[in-house]
This record gives C-alpha cells, structure tokens and sequence, in this order.
C-alpha cells in the first residue's frame, strides 16, 4: 500500500461552481477533418516559428512546416494532408483581435502521414531528446504554452521530483480529466519519459479529488512507478506553483526555474504528447478541446491544431443567444475576437458564452478595502494596494509590492464586492512594465551608439586635420625647394612645372591606395560595435547588393587605373566575405546554444528579418528551396563575376 | 547684546566652515542631473527640440535654459518625468517643436536609392549601412525614427513607416472605469 | 471587452452594506426597548439627511447618483452616527453630525473608499468638542416616555434634571474627583448596572450578537474586534490590579460606553481601518490603549472615538510595515 503523503497547503484560493459534470458524460470524440486549417506560426512562449513550406506546397500530415527560431520556441506541423493555401496574416486565439502570421492548409481528406521515426529513446541523449522534442512541436498543454524542451533541462542540483499536473482547477473544463480516464497508459508513459530525461527520482501525480474516476484510472496505471495524490479541491490548485507547494511544502518564487528547486511540473495532456512524440514520433497536430458553457451537448472532442473554433463548437450544439467564445475556463480564459479563430496548442476549452451564463461586468465601485481579495490571494498579495498602483500607474510601487508573483488566477477580482476588474488592472500594469523596459532597452542601445558616432566623427576630424596639416607642409616643403633651385628664369621654370605635377599625382595616387588598404583592412567604421545578429543581418544586406556593387567597382577599379585598386578589391571581397561567414556562425552558435531567455523579442525580429532577406536572395539566385533543418541556413556567398 | 550678536556670528561662521568643507569634501563629479534628465528622454535624438541629441538638450534643461516640454518623442510622458524630477510644473508639449506620433522606422526604398551616402551621414544612431555608390540599407532594429535622414535623401527615397502592434506588442488596455456621468462634463 | 473571471458571484458593496445594517439591528431593538423609541426617530432623521447629502455630494462631484446611493454605505455611516449620539440630542444637531461625516468626512476626501478618517467618528469628535453640553446628556432606561422623548429630540425646552446627565464613564470619572471616592463605591450608585451602565449593558450584548453575525458572514475578521477587546480587558485589568480603588475592572470597561459596537462595527470600517492581518491586530490593539487612556486619564469620558481617528492617521503606516510576506518569498525554503 502506498504511504500517505503529508500534504501541505497554500492560502487562499476560491470554490467556484465546478460545472464540470456536463461534458464528461459522454466519451471524447474525434472532431471530423475540416476543409481548411490555419496554423498559427507563434503557438508558444518565446519567438514564432519559421515557415519551412511556400503557397501551393503539398504538405502531408504531421509534416513540419515551421521550424522552431531560437532556443524558445518551438516547430509546427501540418495537422493534415493538403495544400498551402497562403502564408500570412490571419485571425490569431489572441484577446488582441490581432493577426498573425499563420500557414493556411486546405485539407485533401485523404490524411496521409509523414513518415513517422519512434525514438529510440534509451539510446538517445537528453540534448537529442530535448531536441526532438522542439522539433515534434511540444509544449505545455495546460494552456501556459511553454516550450517544455526547455522546461526538460535538470537543474543545478538534479530534479528529485517530477510533478504530473491533474488537478484541472477551473470550472467547466475537463479535458485533462477525460484524457486521464481513457488514455492513462500513455499520461504515464509520457511521465516516465521525461523522468527518464531529467534524471528524476519520483514521480507524484497530482489529481483533485472531485475526480475519483480519474484518480482510479491513473492509479490503476501508475502501479509502482508513480504515485497518484488526490488533493483537495480548491481553486487555483492546478496552478503550477500551487501543486509544487501542495504536494511538496516548496514554494518557487517568481522568476526562478522550480528546476533550481528540485522539482518540475508538467501538464497531464503534455505527458501525453510527449509519449506520443518519442514512442510513435507523432508531432503535436491535435489536442483535446472541452466544448462547454452555453451549447446543448457539452463534450471533449480531439481537435486538429488550426481548426476554426467555430466548426468544434458547432458539434456540440451551441444555443443561438450565443455571442463569444472564451478560450480557457471561466476564471483566466480569453475572450475571443471572433468565432473564427482557430483553435491553437493552448486552446484546452472553448466556452460559449452568452449574456445570461457569463453577464457582462457589473458596473465598477470603489474599493472598500474589505481585504477579501488578500484573503483569497493565492500568492500572498495584497490586490488591493497592487489595484491602487496600477490603477494610479506607479508602477515601480507596484512593482515593489510583487506586482509579477500574480498569477492573474482571478481569485481577486472573483471575490471582490466592488466588482472591480482587478485582473485587467494587473495585466495592463505588467504589459506597461515590459513595454517600458523595451523602451528602455531601445534607448540605452541609443544614447551609447549616439556617443559612439559622435566618438568617431571626433576621431575622423582630427586625423583629416592631421593629414591636411602633413600635406600642406609637404607642400611648403616642396614650394621652399622650388625656391631655392637657382636660376629663376622663364625657360628655366618650364621644367619644374611637370615636377611638380607628377609629385601632386603622385599624392593623389598614394592617398587613394591608402584609402584603398584602409577600406580593404577596416570593416565599415560605423558597425564595429553591433551584436552578432545586427551583423549578420548587415552581412545578409551586403550580401544582397553583392551584384550590383560588384561590377560597379570593378568599372570603378577599371577606369581610375590605380595599381591599388586590383590588389585591394579581392582582399576586401575575401575579408567580406570572411566577416559574412563569421557573422553567420555566430549567429547560428548563437540559436543552437541560446540561452532560455523569457522574451528576447527584438532578437527574434531581427532573425525573422533575416530569413525573410534570405528567402528573398534565394529566390532572386532562382535556387529551389530546400527544407533545410536549421535556420538560417548557409548563403551564397560568392559575388558573382 | 554684544554677547548674542559675537554668539549668532560665531555660529554663523561655524555653519559657513561646515558647509565650505562639505562642498569640499562631498563635491559630486559631473553633473548627476544631466544624466538623471538624459535617462529620461528617449534617445531619438532627433534635434526636434533645437539641440544637436539627447544629452546637449539635458544639460540646456539642468543649466536652465530649455523648457522641459520640447521633446515630441518623450511626448506627456516624458514631460510628466521631466517634472517630477525637476520639480516644475507639467506643460503641454511646445507646438513649434513637433507633435507626439506613434513610433517608426525609416525605410529606403532599395529600387530608388543611388548610394550617395547622406543618409548615412545623417544617421545620428549608425543606423544605416551602406557605402558610397551603393545601395543603403535602414538596420530596422536601431533606428530610433528621428527623421534625420528624410530631408537630406536627393531622391526621396526614405519613407517613415509607423511600426504596427503586434501580437507579441500587443498591450493590455487601461481598464475602462465609467465612474463620471457621461457626457456631462464633455457638454 | 469584458476580461476573465467571468464568473462574479460577488454580492457587491450593496450586499455587505446590507449584511451590516442587518448585524445593527439586535442592539438598536435593545437600544429602544430600554431607552424608548427615540432613536428610532433619530434613526430616521439621520438616514434620510444621510441620503440627501450623498445624493447631492455625488451630482456635486459629477458621478452616477443611483449606484452609488444604492450602495447603501452612507445608511450604513447615518446608523453608526445615530448610535453613538446620545439619544435625546435635539434633531439639527444629529442632521448636523451626519452632514459632518458624509459631506466633510467622507465626500470632500473623495467619496467611498478615499476616507482617511471614520465618518461616524469624525462627526462624533466634531460634535462633543462643538456640544459638550448636548453630548452628555444621557437619558437612565425608561425614563422618559415616546412623548417627552420626541418634544426633545423635536427641540422643546431641555429640563437638565429630566434627563439622568451622564454615562457611567462620565459619573466615574466626575465621581473620582470627589476625595475619598473609590470604583466600589461609585458602581453602587444609580447608573450602574451590574457589569457596565445600568440597561447598556444590554445594549452591548445585543451589538455582540450582531457582531458575531458579521463574523460568520466574514463581512469582518476576527483579528481587530479580539486585538481591541483583549488589549482594553488588558490594559484595564493591569491598571485595576495596581490600584483597584482608581481604575475600573477590565468587564466594566468591556460592557459600557460604546466598546462593543465600535469593537464590531466601528473600528472594523475597512476603508478608514488598516487591511493587513498584522496590521489590524496592531490597529486594535493601538485603538484600545488609547481609549483606555482617554477614559482613564483624559478630559473626555468617552475617548474611543478620538482613538480611532489617532489610529487612522496611522493606517497607511501600518499597512506599508505589516505587507505578509508573499508566496515564494518568505525565506528559509530556497535551495
């Protein structure tokens, strides 16, 4: 018999209505294969995915077709057979209204695979792994949309325990429980898998005990491999830090890997993709959606990634006063701009809504300071004083008063009398507080590249200074020679003229042979300092006027005559080129090995940027396009001659 | 009465020394103002506010001769710091200084550009490569949208592109609090 | 938009307003059995001058009337202003004193939730140090009938010797003066009941009983009613344990003046009041001790009301000092 485990708690939380029993009455359904699939490039925390495929491309099912950019971030895959209709702006699962970049598929109905490569995972190492991984398109299926490759790296000290989450707190949704019912075998196989990758010691399964079928179910799996833990239901149990905290008394502060901690938690849908990924090699192409709220037959159905949540909703039956969709549960889901969107990697419910099953907001009072908000808090916040600055926009108090330990689980602003939005407030805070810092960023690289070129404007003046003051007397020099050759006759001046022409020319020629040596030894002056992507973007540039300014200087070199000019442009041309590849190295040094930054976005710019600029010389040099593995891939660089 | 006034000189004096030693001894290097005020403004560097950069226009604000409201770019907001920093009163943004827009890029048209170089000239950021004779090129990433090099292009070929709220951009609105009578006031 | 949650079963400011008045209504049925139906007309009187004046604050100030009178917090301020007046006060000056709390005290700072200050102990500090005279006229139970009682409160000539002229604070402190008079004695006299004042004693178990009301509908905490209660019985006792003779036992300190209804509804106003666990027990336990020392030692018989204005002032203090430590940051678990 398993021992009981000592259970610790956390304070705070709400017991919202559970509305859970709808859409577990009936088994999950497979949702039938729409004509028309839009897959959104950027489905996960971190950059968007690079698209691999070209409109009119045939693509076949569980075929990549984006690739992951940078360290944080991960592939994308065709969720069926069919064409690329076009890769662009579309309607995006995003509260913005926003379009993103999406590949749009029209589907063939004939489902045929890609090949599929089970891995073999004992004989692969964890860096393998965690690549396959990025690349079978893995994230967190709780709805964060982490890149769970990057969540698989143990710690500083190991990872003692491997937390499953199964607790699925929010109201109305269902999907994890269903998922955990019918397919345990493959939650556990996932789990063990990432024990496997991180090297951890236990496994602890944590599953909220309003769901005794579940817990059976997975109890019946686990056997001795992992342990099953019911814990109490209270809202937001499910929360990742409040499970850690539940089932292990540790609390993970914000901004620290729970890793650092000793332990890791993963979603119950995430084990599953990930078994699915390694033992059948099957990419993430569908999750399961809970169809819920105001529709006559509340379900779980398996949804390809790109279906419009419109087509899913409609097979549960919505009821006409219908008039949004919520992605999520009702406590943190995400108003929908339309009912078109699709449904993405982070989609775990859709709820339709209605305006007598979600009201719209009760008009905004003033706070009275009850405080219920700090009492239901589950990070120990006072909401209250956080409303405050928010409100007023001081965020650097808001900031001291751990404005980023909220969790936006909405526990506040579900208790609060006042009815006021405190959630919104929060969010609006933090995104303020990121915008500001890119700002900042943006202008520190600013100022310190402004005092650079004003540096160097100083530098270039008083090195010209120089030269003209060396000139002049060189100059006086010769005049003082002139003057003292004797016999200053008409006819005796006749030759000296020439002399002193052939001695001008003979400047001239050597200032432009220096100028020569200086272009061929000096890369341009005024990108010394830049990071290693903004050089590999100003390679890429250069790279694309290879074709005119090649002959330009070349017809240049021709028609100056110089003896400089033939031996200076190879060596410039091969020191360009030595720079472009240098710059490309590191740039790809710099992917493969980049660090797990949250949200380096100006660098993903940028590489997009970069494999935009690609794309376009690839086309203009009439290449085909080749689906190479790693981004960005190698250019011509030979100037053409 | 002589003893109070040789008592007040006394401490008058004393106080006096302590000063003079202190501005001595505690004397600042440079001038933390001028950076306090630079880290305020927003490095475009554009020259809208009648100085040649950021840091020339926050010492003539520190020595007193600039209006704290001259920078179109800070817009009301970098005003509003201005002022708190200062201690001065907020102003609305000085009219024959420009206007607050949302930020953008420049952008050569790659078609049109000769490669004369003056943009580049221009660039108060080294935000344009490129050499002479050939095409030029904006590093997205570093233009800091002052439209220096507007004006100078021979052949118009730079355009300011507003850049668009992305997904990723994308910000959370302030929360809309109906608290006054509406229309009210606005009659 | 309307953004998560979208569920909000909160029953709104109204509902705990309401909740609040509903805990009042045990003592002020006490309160008019034994001293007769005169606070009801001054209950009255104060909630409709209370409305009046909010209604017209708000359209003053340019905001929506109807939700922010239905929010029910200025009947809420009317009653406690009522209850803390004597009962006999003539009419303009109860008007006056609800005009002080919700125009001056509340509104001129900016309406609910902005106060600093206590509305009802505003006006109640602002009217004793205006009336002292008016203030202390505290009528024994029974007393008067609903005639004589309504030709006050309506103004009629005020017979000083009809109405019994003090509370039981007043009587002790007024008797202690006298040499040779100990607590003992004193309590044996006329105004004294058992515990605290003779039919007040009553009252105060009534606003108890509506006080555990509000601690079941967790409208309030239990943190500031037990730090202030405790630390008055605390104190108190200590004091009567040196010097039994000058100090008042702590129970009777507990069951007269207003210690019960500001223990539960008073001091536990949360917008004036701190909001931190810590900081309420501290904001309690502060209001107490210098009540006791008001009554104990100051020129005022009564001095819970100067108390929590002295503890108001303190709040943002407080509050900055006594932030709980938030999750993951308490120290000690890191690695």
């Amino acid at each position: 018999m398993r021992a009981l485990r000592k259970l610790f708690s956390f304070n705070g939380g709400v017991k919202p209505a559970p509305h859970k029993a709808a859409s577990i009455a009936e088994p999950i359904a497979i949702a039938p294969l729409p004509e028309r699939l839009m897959v959104p490039l950027w489905q996960s925390t971190g950059a968007a995915a690079l698209p691999l495929v070209q409109a009119g491309d045939r693509v076949l099912k569980g075929q990549r077709i984006g690739a992951a950019d940078g360290g944080l971030s991960v592939a994308v895959h065709a969720p069926s057979s069919g064409t690329v209709l076009e890769i662009g702006p579309q309607p995006m699962a995003h509260p913005s209204g926003l379009l993103a970049p999406a590949i749009v598929l029209a589907t063939d109905g004939e489902e045929r695979w890609t090949e599929l490569e089970p891995v073999n995972v004992g004989g692969t190492p964890p860096d393998a792994l965690r690549d396959i991984l990025r690349d079978a398109g893995i994230v967190g299926l709780g709805g964060a949309v982490f890149p769970s490759h990057q969540k698989l790296r143990p710690g500083a000290h190991g990872t003692r325990t491997l937390i499953i989450n199964g607790a699925e707190c929010e109201p109305f949704i269902t999907c994890d429980d269903m998922l955990m019912r019918e397919r345990a075998a493959g939650v556990l196989r996932g789990a063990m898998l990432m024990k496997h990758i991180l090297q951890a010691r236990e496994i602890l399964i944590g599953i909220e005990d309003n769901k005794p079928e579940a817990l059976a179910a997975m109890r019946a799996a686990a056997g001795s491999e992992a342990e099953v833990v019911a814990v109490p239901t209270r809202y937001p149990a499910g929360g990742a830090k409040q499970l850690i905290r539940v089932l292990t008394g540790i609390e993970v502060p914000h901004g620290r890997r729970s890793t650092d901690y000793g332990v890791q938690c993963f979603n119950v849908g995430t084990a599953f993709a990930i078994h699915q990924a390694l033992d059948h090699g099957q990419p993430l192409i569908s999750r399961l959606v809970t169809v819920a709220g105001n529709v006559a037959r509340p379900r779980n159905y398996e949804v390809l990634i790109g279906t419009a949540m419109r087509e899913v909703v409609a097979l549960a039956g919505p009821r006409p006063d219908t008039n949004r969709y919520i992605m999520g549960g009702p406590m943190m889901g995400l108003p929908m701009p339309g009912f078109d969107v699709p449904v993405v990697k982070a989609t775990n419910a859709i709820l339709a809504g209605s305006p007598t099953l979600f009201p719209p907001a009760p008009p905004e009072q003033p706070c009275i300071r009850c405080g219920d908000c700090a009492r239901a808090c589950p990070a120990d916040l006072q909401p209250l004083e956080l409303y405050w600055f928010s409100r007023a926009r001081n965020f650097g108090k808001a900031q001291e008063y751990h404005l980023f330990d909220c969790i936006e689980c909405g526990c506040c602003a579900y208790v609060c009398p006042a009815h006021i939005p405190l959630v919104d407030y929060y969010r609006y805070a933090k995104s303020e507080v990121w915008a500001r810092e890119r700002e900042k960023e943006a202008a520190d690289a600013a100022r310190q590249r402004f005092e650079f070129r004003n540096f160097r404007q100083e530098r270039e003046d008083s090195e010209k200074a120089a030269k003209l003051a060396a000139r002049n007397a060189a100059a006086a020099a010769a005049a003082r020679a002139a003057a003292d050759s004797p016999a200053p006759s008409a006819t005796a001046a006749e030759p000296a003229e020439p002399a002193a022409e052939g001695q001008k020319k003979a400047l001239i020629a050597a200032a432009l042979a220096r100028a020569q040596a200086q272009q061929a030894a000096a890369p341009p002056r005024n990108t010394d300092d830049l990071s290693a992507e903004t050089q590999a973007e100003i390679a890429a540039i250069e790279a694309r006027r290879q074709e005119p300014a090649t002959t330009a200087n070349i017809a240049g070199g021709d028609a100056t005559g110089t003896s400089a000019t033939p031996t200076a442009m190879p060596a410039a041309a091969d020191k360009k080129k030595a720079l472009i590849a240098a710059a490309l190295a590191r740039a790809q040094a710099q992917q493969a090995a980049a660090p797990p930054r949250n949200t380096d976005k100006l660098s993903a710019e940028t590489q997009a940027e970069i494999a935009a600029i690609e794309a376009r010389r690839q086309q203009a040099a009439r290449l085909p396009p080749e689906p190479a593995p790693e981004p960005p891939r190698e250019p011509p660089l030979e100037p053409p001659k | 009465m002589l003893s109070a006034l040789l008592v007040m000189t006394g401490i008058a004096l004393a106080i006096g020394a302590a000063l003079g030693y202190a501005a001595v001894r505690f004397r600042v290097e440079g001038d933390p103002l001028v950076e306090k005020i630079d880290a305020i403004l927003p490095q475009t560097q554009c020259g809208q506010c009648g100085y040649p950069g950021c840091k020339p226009y926050a010492q003539a604000i520190a020595g007193g001769e600039a209006e704290i409201n001259q920078c179109p770019p800070g817009g009301e907001e970098g005003i509003r710091k201005l002022a708190d920093l200062l201690g001065r009163e907020v102003k609305p943004l000085s009219e024959e200084h420009g206007v607050e827009k949302p930020k953008a890029v420049a952008v050569i048209d790659e078609q049109t550009c000769i490669g004369c170089t003056l943009c580049i000239q221009a660039c108060p950021v080294d935000a344009i490569v490129g050499a002479a004779k050939q095409m030029h090129t904006v590093v997205e990433k570093l233009c800091t949208g002052c439209e220096l090099c507007v004006a100078p292009c021979p052949v118009d070929c730079i355009s300011m592109v507003t850049q668009a709220e992305t997904v990723q951009t994308w910000k959370w609105r302030y929360p809309v609090v109906p608290l006054r009578v509406e229309g009210k006031r606005a009659a | 938009m309307m953004h998560s949650p979208f569920l909000r079963p909160a029953p709104g400011v109204r509902g705990v307003m309401l909740t609040v008045l509903l805990a009042l209504l045990p003592g002020i049925a006490v309160y008019a059995w034994q001293f007769g139906a005169g606070i009801l007309v001054n209950l009255l009187l104060a909630s409709c001058t209370a409305v009046a004046a909010e209604a017209a604050m708000l359209r003053l100030r340019g905001r929506a009337v109807g939700l922010a009178v239905g929010d029910l917090s200025a009947l809420v301020t009317a009653w406690l202003v009522a209850l803390s007046l004597p009962p006999l006060v003539p009419w303009w000056l109860t008007v006056l004193a609800v005009l002080i709390a919700i125009v001056a005290a509340k509104h001129l700072y900016g309406g609910l939730g902005q106060n600093p200050f206590n509305p009802a102990m505003a006006a109640y500090c602002a009217m004793i140090v205006a009336y002292p005279a008016l203030m202390s006229q505290w009528p024994a139970p029974g007393q008067l009938d609903f005639g004589a009682q309504l030709d006050l409160i309506l103004g009629g000539p005020r017979n000083i010797d009809a109405i019994s002229s003090a509370t039981v604070l007043d009587a002790l402190r007024t008797g202690l003066r006298t040499p040779g008079a100990t607590v003992d004695a004193l309590r044996q006299t006329s105004p004294f009941g058992a515990v605290g004042g003779s039919g007040w004693e009553w009252v105060g178990a009534a606003y108890l009983l509506g006080g555990f009301l509000l601690l079941a509908r967790r409208v309030i905490t239990w943190h500031m009613p037990l730090a202030f209660l405790l630390t008055l019985a605390l104190v108190s006792g200590v004091a009567w344990l040196i010097h039994p003779a000058q100090f008042a036992p702590p129970w009777f300190h507990l069951a007269s003046g207003g210690t019960l209804l500001a223990a539960f509804f008073i001091i536990t106003d949360p917008v004036s009041g701190a909001t931190t666990p810590r900081g309420k027990l501290i904001f309690g336990a502060g209001i107490a001790l210098v009540a006791w020392l008001i009554r104990s030692f100051g020129a005022y018989p009564e001095g819970i009301a100067f108390a929590v204005l002295l503890m108001n002032i303190c709040v943002p203090l407080i509050d900055m000092k006594t932030q709980p430590p938030v999750f993951g940051h308490r120290g000690g678990e890191s690695p």
